[in-house]
């Protein structure tokens, strides 16, 4: 067996018999699922509870019908009590709050003195809601006054939905725009987090060697190199694995929680969408609509997608887990590893920040295309990109750039480990690794 | 062949500070070579080089007339100074990965393993994790890790260190064996009293240049200062050290003896030979002690260091 091949399968073995991360692969998702279902819970638990909001009507304008109850709110009339001893009530009593509709002698000048009076603060909602049926009383009021037929307002509503076409006169839907920012967005974290959680491990692997003092045995046997991509390997190896688990232990979790609780998960998503997007949304899945969309999944260059993914994956892990190599063989113990830590991250995360800024926004502006060029953000950049098209001399621009930049990276991260596995004592400074790049042999 | 390695000439500079300079160091098949310096010579540099972990900037090395390469890293067991073993792999998985890794087959690996596991009696702990074992216990197994390929060339940088004086006979013995039945060894060490019972040769580095090498007996021989250990009984010890000072140069005595002889150290000129001393001596009164002064390692590394100062 080759010696490379040897030093994958060690870390790979050594990773995933580690106790952490047997408990991460297993826990992770249940308690993932678990945080998921308690938000639900709580959330489910908070609207259970009514509220109940009373309101003295001086103007004489509304009637019950424009105060009809919603589910989490119910109103009263308590106009027959006077303004001070409703006030007086709802401090002592169990109510909500108290809205007071004084009578003004115009429409404008009522709309500005309407007041809302409760013991706590009351949420955006209920106060939007309130602002909402008092809007729409004092317009329909207006129009009457104006002389305008209501029904032929209600009458005069049309909803107009464009149809999108490109130019080889395929049919396309906006809902797949937010299919394709939601595939390119979890692709991009979802490298991010990659590169975080098994770069990081490489280094801890590589400061584990040089603390427990075997690696000099070791590269007695190998070169650091061969020793450096066997870790990166194995790593990656063992991070793939965790990813297909969890990917496996969420999707049964799921079935098995929406077939025993009965939560229909398309619910669950609608369920926050105010009434008329439902409307929209289920006229959308609907019928014609459904099929195009299915279709423009098909269309969408699953096969490409999936071969960009798998290339900017691996090309971003393994640039990074080789700086990240390189500083666990620079310092002897992790506390040291923050000063080089920091230029490591930011490009990282700067990606993922451009990425959600500018790519939803607009996936061909010229700084979602300037970021999905240069090397250190192009995997999370243009992996966002990716769904909405991106030409073919981007692309080859863009894995070019990857892939040279990988190599130079890589080259120089194996001088920095192959100086600094042996080295220990003082935390070297910048000055100390540029010295050890001019090492020879 | 008469030398299984031979360093030729080798620099190795790590930025301005010059580790390795002009250093060529031919150690003889089947011998035990001591490798000796102060810290910081330049030992574990060239050791590092010998063993491919570093590169020279300039001179070549010979293994067994061939020049060195990766694939010689099979004939070579190393027992750096600063020694360790993955703590939480088990002992048996690390021995396999680390024999592999030497270009053994597994099968191959396994059967050395047992050998070398019931030779030391510490079958049981095969699959203990080397952070349940002692100090004492782990070095066993890094010794084992070491010697099971059976390379031409061993090095042992301060082989004994750690090891309690029962189990540094142990491996002395070991040592010695693997000798016999062929290997060369490289012994890097500052404990002189281990060099004069293992090594047949020595090269002594100081401050990154080789400052003396050879076979340890003809070291001694060019070391030696004919000086002469005498005891005398004799009726009138003053008189007769007076007569010794006027013939001789002498030294006072730096041993004791267990009557109330004279003692003294005497130091023969090149043309006086020891019968003449000794004749003088016996004319006088009884001989009791009569002994060359050998210089010991230990003196020749103190008296080459500050020489080369």
């Amino acid at each position: 067996m080759s010696k490379l091949k040897l030093i994958i399968q060690r870390e790979f073995i050594a990773k995933v018999r580690n106790k952490s991360f047997i408990i991460m692969t297993f826990l992770s998702p249940l308690i993932m699922v678990g945080m998921g279902a308690l938000v639900f819970f709580l959330m489910k638990k908070n609207e259970e509870k009514i509220k109940e909001i009373v309101y003295v009507d001086e103007s004489k304008l509304f009637s019950k019908d424009d105060f009809s109850d919603t589910e989490t709110i119910h109103y009263q009339d308590f106009t027959a009590l006077g303004v001070e001893a409703t006030k007086k009530k709802v401090e002592e009593g169990h109510y909500a709050g108290v809205l007071i509709i004084p009578k003004k002698e115009s429409l404008e000048l009522l709309a500005k003195s309407i007041e809302f009076y409760s013991k706590d603060s009351p949420g955006m909602s209920v106060m939007n809601s309130l602002e909402n049926k008092i809007e729409t009383k004092l317009r329909n009021e207006k129009l009457t006054n104006f002389g305008i037929d209501l029904d032929k307002i209600k009458e005069s509503k049309i909803q107009t939905d464009i149809k999108m076409y490109n130019f080889s006169g395929e049919e396309s839907s906006k809902l797949i725009n937010g299919l394709k920012i939601g595939v390119g967005a979890i692709a991009g974290y979802l490298l991010m987090m990659f590169v975080m959680i098994y770069g990081t491990s490489v280094m801890r692997s590589v400061i584990e060697e040089k603390t427990s003092r075997i690696i000099e045995v070791i590269v007695s046997s190998v070169k650091p190199f061969q020793l450096m991509m066997g870790k990166i390997v194995g790593n990656a190896a063992a991070g793939l694995l965790q990813f297909f688990i969890w990917g496996i232990l969420l999707f049964i979790i799921m079935t098995v929680a929406s077939s025993v609780f009965g939560v229909d998960m398309v619910e669950m998503q609608t369920a926050k969408l105010p009434a008329d997007q439902l409307e929209a949304a289920k006229q959308a899945a609907g019928g014609d609509k459904m099929q195009v969309i299915i279709q423009e999944i098909l269309r969408l260059p699953i096969l490409k997608m999936f071969v960009l993914f798998i290339f900017y994956f691996l090309g971003g892990y393994m640039l990074y887990s080789s700086l990240f190599a390189a500083v666990g063989a620079a310092v002897d113990n992790e506390t040291d590893t923050q000063q080089f830590m920091l230029p490591i991250m930011l490009p990282l995360i700067l990606g993922v920040y451009v990425g959600f800024a500018t790519v939803i926004n607009d996936p061909h502006g010229s700084i979602a295309v300037l970021f999905s060029h240069i090397p250190f953000t192009s995997p999370i950049v243009m992996l966002m990109r990716v769904p909405f098209g991106v030409s073919w001399y981007e692309l080859v621009i863009s894995m070019t750039l990857l892939l040279v930049t990988f190599v130079f990276m890589v080259w120089l991260a194996a001088k920095i480990y192959r100086v600094g596995i042996l080295m220990y004592g003082k935390k070297p400074t910048y000055k100390d690794l540029y010295k050890w790049l001019k090492y020879k042999g | 062949m008469k030398n299984l390695l031979e360093i030729n000439n080798v620099v190795k500079n790590y930025g301005d500070f010059r580790a390795l300079n002009d250093v060529s160091i031919h150690i003889p098949k089947g011998s035990v070579y001591g490798l000796l310096g102060p810290n910081g010579a330049g030992k574990t540099s060239l050791i590092r080089i010998v063993n491919q972990i570093t590169m020279p900037d300039s001179g070549t090395i010979f293994i067994d007339g061939e020049p060195l390469s990766p694939k010689h890293t099979a004939n070579i067991g190393y027992l750096p100074e600063e020694r360790g073993l993955y703590k939480s792999m088990k002992v048996g998985e690390q021995a396999l990965y680390l024999a592999q890794l030497k270009g053994l087959s597994k099968s191959e690996a396994k059967k050395r393993l047992k050998y070398w596991f019931d030779k030391f009696d510490i079958s049981a702990w095969w699959g203990k994790k080397i952070e349940e074992l002692s100090k004492g216990m782990a070095q066993k197994v890094q010794f084992i890790v070491t010697v099971m390929h059976n390379p031409k060339l061993l090095i042992f940088d301060e082989p004994f260190s750690g090891f309690d004086p029962i189990n540094a006979q142990l491996i002395a013995k070991e040592i010695l064996k693997l000798r016999d039945e062929g290997a060369t060894i490289i012994f890097s060490t500052h404990r002189m009293e281990s060099v004069e019972e293992m090594c047949d040769e020595i090269a002594l580095i100081d401050k990154s240049n080789k400052i003396l090498d050879g076979n340890l007996a003809d070291i001694k021989r060019q070391f030696r200062t004919n000086t002469f250990q005498v005891g005398l009984n004799t009726a009138n010890p003053k008189e007769v050290e007076e007569k010794l000072k006027e013939n001789f140069e002498v030294f006072p005595a730096d041993f004791t003896l267990l009557g109330n002889e004279l003692t003294m150290n005497v130091k023969l000129k090149e043309q006086e030979s020891t019968n003449e001393l000794l004749s003088f001596l016996t004319s006088r009164g009884e001989v009791q002690h009569f002994v060359e002064l050998i210089p010991s390692a230990n003196d020749i590394f103190i008296q080459a260091i500050n020489k080369n100062n």
